[in-house]
C-alpha cells in the first residue's frame, strides 16, 4: 500500500498523539520534536481506541506512549508493551513530507 | 469435660484486654478455655481517649477489641454481667445475672471508680462524673437544656471533663480544693501559668475551694455553697475529685486489700491466693496505685506471663508516672520528681510570659543527672528530657541549655538517640525499647508508619513520635540505607523540591525545568506533577501548547476517560445548589447527547458516554446555560458539599450552603498534589460529612469550626478539630495559609490526611505554622493563593471559545467522525457501555448520539 497523508505537522502539539482513520483502521500517530511515529490506536488492555490521548515518556532511553486507561507503556518504535513481553501491538511506517504527515500501512 | 486450664478475667477494660491479647499473642490460647465478664454493655475500649466520643458521638470509634477477635480465638466475652461473689475454695465466681463460673486462675482487671465526696446534694440530678461513654452520653442530652457546667476537681481529668462541657457550648467553671490545678503532677510557677492560659480559653478557675453542700439555684439547677462564703451556680456538675480502685469483690472473698484501697499484688500480680492475679487500676503493687494506663499494661503482660508459666520471667517493678499531654490544646508534661523532693535537688525555671510557656528541670545536688521536669505551654522536649532522667544519661555542662530558647535559631540541646542504651524504654505506652525499634528497621521497616505497625510504639498517646523518628533515622543512617526519593528517572528530586525549583527559578515551562534540572523526556509521573506544580505556582490556562502534551488523560481533555474511551462531563454546581432551570438544561444536554446520567457522591450531576469531539459541543451548550468545568478530572478542588443549614433546617445555625458556595468558588481550580474535598455543615448534626473532608467546616452558634485532613476513600480518617468558633475571615485565613501549605510540602499524590500524618509534630505542628506563623511564611502563603483566585477561569469556556483548541478535541484529525466502536446498551432506560460479548453478539447495540 502507499504512503497515505494524514494532516500537517503543526496539526500535532510536540510532545502529543493524535488518532487517524486510515480506509477502517485507526491509527496513533506521536509528534516527538519534529519526528513521527504510528501505532495502532487500540489499547489491548481495554480494548478502547484511546492510545493517540496517553502521554509520551522516555524510559530508560525508549520512547513510549502511556496508556491512559491503565497506564501501561508501549514502545513507539515497535509497538512492545514493556510491562507484559507478550503483548505488542502494531506499528506503522511514518514520515513527514515537506510539513505533511504521511503513514503508510502495509497489510 | 476438658482439661484445658479455666482462665476467668473479670473486668473487660483496657487492661483486662490487653491481658487476653498476650494470651492470644504467645499463641498458646489453645491451651485454655478464656472467659471474660464485664458489668459495662460493651467489650473493652480506649478509656484513655474517652473524651473522643465528643468526635463522632459513637461508640464504635473507641472499640479495643477487633471485629472477630473473640470468636477466631476461641474467647466467651460477656457484657451487661457483673461478677458479686467468689467463692475462693470451690474456685468459682458468681454473677448478678445468678450465673455461676469456675475458673483455674482468676484475672481481677475491675478498674476503679470516681470518687464523689459526700456533700450534701452531690446526688441531685444532673451530677455525674466522668468514666464511661454511657456518663458522656448522660452529660451530653443534659448539657443540650442547659446553660452553665461545673467540675469539681481541676486535676487532669477534670479539665479535660471541662475542655468537653465548654465544646458543648457551656459557660464552664472548674472548682478546686486545692491552691492551683494540676497539684500532683505541676509545681506553683506551672499552675499560675497553666491557670492563665485555661482562663485565655473561656474556663472560671476556682482554686482553694471548699464544697459544703448543693442545694436549689436562683437562675440555674444547682447552687454550690463553698466553706469560705462564695457561692456558685450551674445547670450540671461533673464530680472528678480522684479515683477509688474497684476492689469490692476482693473485700467480698477476703484477699488483703491496702489501707486505703487496692488489691496488693506481688511482682507477678499474684494476690494474696495465688490462684488469683489483680491488674490495672485496681491493683495495689509497693503501697501505690497506678492511675494510667501504661502501668496496667506492664501488669497484663507480666500476669500473662506468669500464668502462661513464666517463659519470659517477667516481673512488673513499679512505673514512672512521668506524663504527657495536651489539656485543652495547652501542653503540659510532668517528668519524674516534678516537685524537688529528692534531698539537695537544684531547680532550673525559665519563664516566657509573652509566649506563655513554662519550663522547670529538677537535676541532682552535683549537676549530674536530671531528676524532673515540669513543662507547660510547650512541650516538644518531653521525650529528650525524658530519656535523660529514665536512663541517667550525664547532663551536658550547662543543663539550662535544655531548656532555654535557643536566640540564634540553632536547633536546642537534641539527644544524640545515639546516646541511648538499647533497653531505653523509647515509648512507654507500649513498653518498645530503642533495641525493638532498631531490630524493626533491620527487619525491613523503613517509615514511622512501618514501625508504628510492627512495633505497635507511637500508637497509643503519641508522646514518643518524634522520638520513634529519630531512632529510625539514626538506625537507617547506620545501615547505610539511602532512601531513594526521587521522582522518577527524569528528575533526582521530591515532589517538594520540584516545587520550590519552580517557584525559586520562575520556571514556567515543563521544557525549562527538563532543561535545567532533568534529563531524558519526562513521562507520565514527572510531566503531570511538573503541569500540577507549574499550575499552582502560575496558574495558566493547561491546555497551552506548552503544557497540553504534560497534562493526564482527564486534564488533557479536560473531562473523565471512562473505560470505553467516552467521557463523563460534570459541571460545577458550587454547594450542590442548581435552580430548576439549570436543571432542565443539564438535561437537555444530556437527552439530546443521549448521556447516562447519574448523581454523584459529590452533590452534583455527571453525565456518561461522550464522546472526545463532542465535548466542546456539550461545553458550549452547559456554558450559555451558566453552568462552569467541575474539574472533576484535576487533582484540583473537588466539590464543597453543604446541608441545607439556617436557610431552611430547623437546627441549622449558620447558612451552610452559601459559605459552600463562598468557599467552592474561592478555590475552584486550584491545582493541588492531589484532589481536595470540602463540606460545610450548619450545625453538629453534620449532615453534610464534614469530618470526613480535607476541609471541613461546621457551624456553630458563634462561628466555624474548622476541621483539617479528613478523608472517605480506600482508608478513611477523621478530620481533626484545628480551630473552635472562628468567624469567617479567620477561616479563610487558614484555609488559604494550610492549602498552599499543602501545595507546597506534600509528595505526588498524598492527600491531606496522609501528608499531616507525615508531618513531624503533627496537628500541633501545622496550628504553629498556621495559625502561630511559626515559618514567618503565613503571608507568602496567602499572597500565592490570592494570585491563585485572582486568576480563576473557566478552562472549558477558554477553551471553547478558541477554534484551536477546539480542534484538538476531533475524534480523528483527518475524517470529521465518531469513533465507530464505540456503542452501547439499554439498562434502565439508559445507556451503557456494551460489553466485548455483546458487542460480537450484535444484537441491540445503541450507536454514539
Ligand atoms: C463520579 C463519582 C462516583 C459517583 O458516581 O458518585 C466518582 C468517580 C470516580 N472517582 Fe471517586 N467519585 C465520586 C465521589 C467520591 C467520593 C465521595 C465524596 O467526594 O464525597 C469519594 C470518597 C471521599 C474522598 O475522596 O475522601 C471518592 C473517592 C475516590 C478515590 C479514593 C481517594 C482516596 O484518597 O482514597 C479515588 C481514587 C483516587 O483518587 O486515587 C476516586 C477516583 C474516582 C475516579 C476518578 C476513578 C477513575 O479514575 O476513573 C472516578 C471517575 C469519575 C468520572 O469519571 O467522572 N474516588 N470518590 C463521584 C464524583 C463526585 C463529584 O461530584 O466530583
Ligand atoms: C477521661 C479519662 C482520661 C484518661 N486519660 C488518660 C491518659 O491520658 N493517660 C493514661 O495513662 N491514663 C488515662 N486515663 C486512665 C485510664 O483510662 C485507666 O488507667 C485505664 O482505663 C485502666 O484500665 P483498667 O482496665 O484497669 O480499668 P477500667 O478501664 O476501669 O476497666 C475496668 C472494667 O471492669 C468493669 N468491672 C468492674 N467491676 C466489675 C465486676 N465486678 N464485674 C464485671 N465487671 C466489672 C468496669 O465496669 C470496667 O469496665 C484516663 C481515664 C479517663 C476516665
Ligand atoms: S447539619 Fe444541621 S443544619 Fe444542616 S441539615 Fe443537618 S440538621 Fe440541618
Ligand atoms: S509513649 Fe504513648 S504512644 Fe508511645
Amino acid at each position: 500500500m502507499s504512503w497515505t497523508t494524514i494532516c500537517k505537522l503543526d496539526d500535532i502539539l510536540p510532545n502529543t498523539g493524535v488518532a487517524a482513520l486510515i480506509d477502517e483502521t485507526q491509527v496513533a500517530i506521536f509528534r516527538v520534536n519534529d519526528a513521527i511515529y504510528a501505532l495502532a490506536n487500540k489499547d489491548p488492555f481495554s480494548n478502547a481506541n484511546v492510545l493517540s490521548r496517553g502521554i509520551v515518556c522516555s524510559i530508560q532511553g525508549t520512547l513510549v506512549v502511556a496508556s491512559p486507561i491503565y497506564k501501561q507503556h508501549f514502545s513507539l518504535e515497535a509497538g512492545k508493551c514493556l510491562e507484559d513481553d507478550s503483548v505488542s501491538i502494531a506499528s506503522y511506517e511514518a514520515r513527514t513530507e515537506g510539513d505533511s504527515v504521511q503513514i503508510r500501512i502495509s497489510h | 469435660m476438658t482439661d484445658k486450664q479455666r482462665l476467668l478475667i473479670v473486668g473487660n477494660g483496657p487492661v483486662g484486654h490487653q491481658f487476653i491479647e498476650s494470651i492470644v499473642e504467645s499463641g498458646q490460647s489453645d491451651q485454655f478455655d478464656i472467659t471474660v465478664i464485664g458489668e459495662e454493655p460493651r467489650h473493652a475500649y480506649d478509656r484513655v481517649h474517652l473524651t473522643a466520643w465528643f468526635e463522632t458521638r459513637e461508640a464504635a470509634s473507641l472499640n479495643m477489641v477487633k471485629e472477630g477477635f473473640y470468636q477466631d480465638n476461641g474467647i466467651t466475652a460477656l457484657s451487661n454481667e457483673k461478677v458479686i461473689t467468689i467463692d475462693r475454695d470451690a474456685k468459682i465466681a458468681s454473677t448478678d445475672k445468678g450465673q455461676q463460673y469456675a475458673y483455674d486462675k482468676l484475672i481481677l482487671s475491675t478498674g476503679s471508680f470516681p470518687f464523689v465526696p459526700p456533700v450534701p446534694g452531690h446526688d441531685r440530678k444532673n451530677c455525674f462524673v466522668y468514666r464511661t461513654i454511657e456518663d458522656l452520653e448522660a452529660i451530653t442530652a443534659a448539657a443540650a437544656n442547659a446553660k452553665v457546667g461545673a467540675v469539681v476537681g481541676g486535676g487532669l481529668l477534670g479539665l479535660e471533663a471541662a475542655k468537653a462541657i465548654k465544646d458543648l457550648g457551656l459557660k464552664t467553671h472548674v472548682i478546686e480544693f486545692a491552691p492551683r490545678l494540676m497539684a500532683v503532677q505541676v509545681d506553683e510557677g506551672g499552675g499560675a501559668l497553666l491557670r492563665r492560659k485555661i482562663e485565655d480559653l473561656g474556663v472560671s478557675v476556682h482554686t482553694q475551694k471548699n464544697t459544703q453542700q448543693i442545694i436549689d439555684g436562683d437562675e440555674c439547677v444547682h447552687k454550690l455553697q463553698f466553706a469560705d462564703g462564695a457561692e456558685l451556680e450551674t445547670d450540671i456538675l461533673v464530680f472528678s475529685a480522684g479515683i477509688r480502685p474497684q476492689d469490692a469483690l476482693a473485700r467480698q472473698c477476703e484477699l488483703d486489700v491496702g489501707e486505703r484501697g487496692g488489691i496488693v499484688i506481688n511482682d507477678s500480680c499474684q494476690t494474696s491466693d495465688p490462684a488469683i492475679y489483680a491488674i490495672g487500676e485496681c491493683a495495689l503493687w509497693g503501697g501505690r496505685i497506678y492511675g494510667l494506663i501504661a502501668p496496667g499494661w506492664d501488669m497484663a503482660r507480666v500476669a500473662a506471663d506468669h500464668v502462661l508459666g513464666g517463659i519470659e520471667q517477667k516481673t512488673f517493678t513499679g512505673a514512672d508516672m512521668s506524663t504527657k499531654l495536651k489539656l485543652m490544646g495547652v501542653d503540659v508534661a510532668s517528668i519524674g520528681d516534678a516537685h524537688a523532693t529528692t534531698a539537695g535537688a537544684k531547680c532550673y525555671t525559665f519563664i516566657d510570659e509573652k509566649a506563655e510557656v513554662y519550663k522547670k528541670i529538677v537535676v541532682t545536688n552535683d549537676g549530674q543527672h536530671l531528676l524532673g521536669a515540669v513543662l507547660i505551654g510547650e512541650a516538644n522536649d518531653y521525650g529528650t528530657l525524658l530519656q535523660f532522667a529514665l536512663n541517667k544519661i550525664t547532663l551536658p555542662e550547662q543543663p539550662e541549655g535544655m531548656i532555654l530558647p535557643s536566640l540564634d535559631g540553632s536547633a536546642g540541646v537534641g539527644l544524640g538517640v545515639d546516646a541511648l542504651p538499647d533497653v531505653a524504654q523509647i515509648c512507654s505506652c507500649n513498653n518498645v525499647s530503642k533495641g525493638d525499634l532498631c531490630a524493626a528497621v533491620q527487619g525491613g521497616a523503613m517509615t514511622v508508619g512501618d514501625l508504628k505497625a510492627c512495633t505497635k510504639a507511637a500508637t497509643t498517646c503519641g508522646g514518643c513520635t518524634a522520638l520513634v523518628g529519630q531512632v529510625l533515622n539514626a538506625e537507617l543512617t547506620k545501615m547505610g540505607v539511602e532512601v531513594n526519593t526521587d521522582l522518577c528517572e527524569h528528575f533526582p528530586y521530591t515532589r517538594q523540591e520540584i516545587y520550590h525549583l519552580v517557584r525559586v527559578g520562575e520556571i514556567k515551562s515543563f521544557d525549562e525545568l527538563l532543561e535545567k534540572h532533568g534529563s531524558g523526556h519526562g513521562c507520565e509521573i514527572c510531566k503531570p506533577t511538573a503541569a500540577s506544580i507549574l499550575a499552582s505556582c502560575w496558574n495558566d490556562y493547561i491546555l497551552e501548547p506548552k503544557h497540553a502534551s504534560l497534562q493526564d488523560t482527564n486534564d488533557r481533555f479536560l473531562a473523565n476517560m471512562q473505560k470505553n474511551g467516552t467521557y463523563s462531563v460534570v459541571p460545577r454546581m458550587a454547594g450542590g445548589e442548581v435552580t430548576p432551570d439549570g436543571l432542565i438544561a443539564v438535561g437537555q444536554v444530556a437527552k439530546k447527547y443521549n448521556l447516562y446520567t447519574k448523581i454523584t457522591g459529590g452533590q452534583r450531576v455527571d453525565l456518561f458516554g461522550a464522546t472526545l469531539d463532542q465535548l466542546p459541543r456539550i461545553w458550549e451548550e452547559l456554558i450559555s446555560a451558566g453552568f462552569e468545568s467541575g474539574h472533576a478530572y484535576g487533582k484540583s478542588l473537588r466539590t464543597v458539599k453543604s446541608c441545607v443549614g439556617s436557610t431552611w433546617c430547623r437546627y441549622g445555625v449558620q447558612d451552610s450552603v452559601g459559605k459552600a458556595i463562598d468557599l467552592e468558588n474561592r478555590y475552584k481550580g486550584l491545582r493541588s498534589p492531589h484532589k481536595l474535598k470540602m463540606a460545610v455543615s450548619g450545625c453538629t448534626r453534620e449532615c453534610a460529612e464534614a469530618q470526613s473532608k480535607d476541609v471541613g467546616v461546621i457551624a456553630t452558634e458563634k462561628g466555624w469550626n474548622l476541621y483539617l485532613c479528613g478523608n472517605g476513600g480506600m482508608k478513611p480518617r477523621h478530620a481533626d478539630l484545628f480551630a473552635s468558633d472562628i468567624d469567617t475571615d479567620t477561616m479563610i485565613k487558614y484555609i488559604d495559609r494550610f492549602l498552599m501549605f499543602y501545595v507546597r510540602t506534600a509528595d505526588r499524590l498524598q492527600r491531606t490526611s496522609v501528608w499531616m500524618e507525615n508531618l513531624e509534630g503533627g496537628l500541633n505542628y501545622l496550628r504553629k505554622v498556621i495559625i502561630d506563623d511559626s515559618l514567618g511564611i503565613c503571608a507568602d502563603l496567602e499572597a500565592e493563593m490570592e494570585h491563585v483566585v485572582d486568576t480563576y477561569q473557566c478552562e472549558w469556556k477558554t477553551t471553547v471559545e478558541n477554534p484551536e483548541k477546539v480542534k484538538q478535541f476531533r475524534s480523528f484529525v483527518n475524517a470529521d467522525k465518531s469513533d465507530k466502536e464505540i456503542v452501547f446498551i439499554q439498562e434502565r432506560g439508559q445507556i451503557r457501555p456494551a460489553s466485548e460479548a455483546e458487542k460480537i453478539a450484535d444484537t441491540d447495540l445503541i450507536a454514539v448520539a
